[in-house]
C-alpha cells in the first residue's frame, strides 16, 4: 500500500509507523529528514510543483514496490516555511525482513533527492536568501541503484 | 492551426523572470522543448540570461521529465526549473 502526502502540515512519526506496521511484515525502516542547524540559518522555504509532485513520489514508491518485497511505502514531504529542527521528509517501508526495508528506504530517498520537484530556499539570520544548489553526492547516490 | 503552450517556472527561474507562468504561441517550426527554450532565449536580456545556459535547467512536459530533444507533441504544459533540491 502506498501513502503519499505533500503539504505544510507536520507528521506524527508514531502514527505513521503504526499505520505502516498494520499492513504486515515485521521489518519497518524509516528515514526522517529535518532542517539542519548549520550556524545562522533563519528559515527554509520549500517550493514544489503541485501538479507533478505526487505523481513523481508515487512513481518512486511504485518502483520500490516492484523491486523489493514490500507491504507498505509511506512518503511524506512538507512544503512552505520551515525552521531549524522542523521535520521535512518521512519515508517508511515495511517488509518481512530488514534488508528489503532498509534498502528500499535508502533507494526512495536517493531517488527523491534527484527527481521529486521540490526546491529549497534558505534565509540567513542577516536576511540574505539563497536557493540551495544540487549536490554532486546526491546525484552519485541516486546513480548507484540500477533501476 | 495556431498552437500554444502554458509555460510554468519554479524557484530562481520564477523569481528572476518575475512571473510564474505564461502562455506562449508556437509557430509550426517549434517541435521540441529545445526549440521552445531557444524561442524564450531570444525574447530579450532577462530571458537570454536564463535560457541560454540550459545546463542549469530541467524540463517537464505535462509533468514528466523531458530533455531538449523531447517533442512537444500535443502537450499543454511545459515546466522549466533548476535541478531539484528536496528531501
Amino acid at each position: 500500500m502506498i501513502r503519499i502526502v505533500v503539504g505544510p502540515e507536520d507528521f506524527d512519526i508514531a502514527v505513521e509507523t503504526r499505520r505502516v506496521a498494520g499492513q504486515g511484515g515485521g521489518a519497518i525502516a524509516s528515514f526522517i529528514g529535518q532542517v539542519r542547524d548549520d550556524g545562522n540559518l533563519a528559515s527554509l522555504e520549500l517550493e514544489h510543483y503541485p501538479a507533478m509532485t505526487e505523481k513523481a513520489l508515487t512513481a518512486i514508491a511504485e518502483q520500490a514496490l516492484s523491486d523489493w518485497p514490500l507491504h507498505a511505502v509511506t512518503i511524506i514531504h512538507r512544503v512552505g516555511k520551515l525552521v531549524v529542527g522542523d521535520n521535512i521528509v518521512l519515508v517508511l517501508t515495511a517488509s518481512d525482513h530488514r534488508e528489503a526495508a532498509m534498502e528500499s528506504c535508502s533507494f526512495i530517498m536517493d531517488r527523491l533527492k534527484t527527481v521529486a520537484p521540490f526546491w529549497k530556499k534558505e534565509t540567513r539570520a542577516d536576511g540574505a536568501t539563497k536557493w540551495i544548489e544540487e549536490r554532486p553526492s546526491d546525484i552519485e547516490a541516486a546513480g548507484k541503484w540500477k533501476n | 492551426m495556431a498552437r500554444s503552450l502554458n509555460i510554468i517556472y519554479f524557484a530562481w527561474v520564477r523569481e528572476r523572470l518575475g512571473i510564474d507562468q505564461e502562455e506562449v504561441a508556437l509557430a509550426d517550426d517549434i517541435e521540441t522543448i529545445g526549440d521552445v527554450v531557444t524561442l524564450l532565449a531570444e525574447r530579450g536580456a532577462g530571458y537570454a540570461d536564463i535560457f541560454s545556459d540550459t545546463g542549469k535547467l530541467r524540463f517537464a512536459l505535462d509533468q514528466d521529465y523531458g530533455i531538449a530533444a523531447t517533442p512537444i507533441g500535443s502537450a499543454s504544459e511545459l515546466a522549466i526549473f533548476p535541478p531539484v533540491t528536496g528531501g
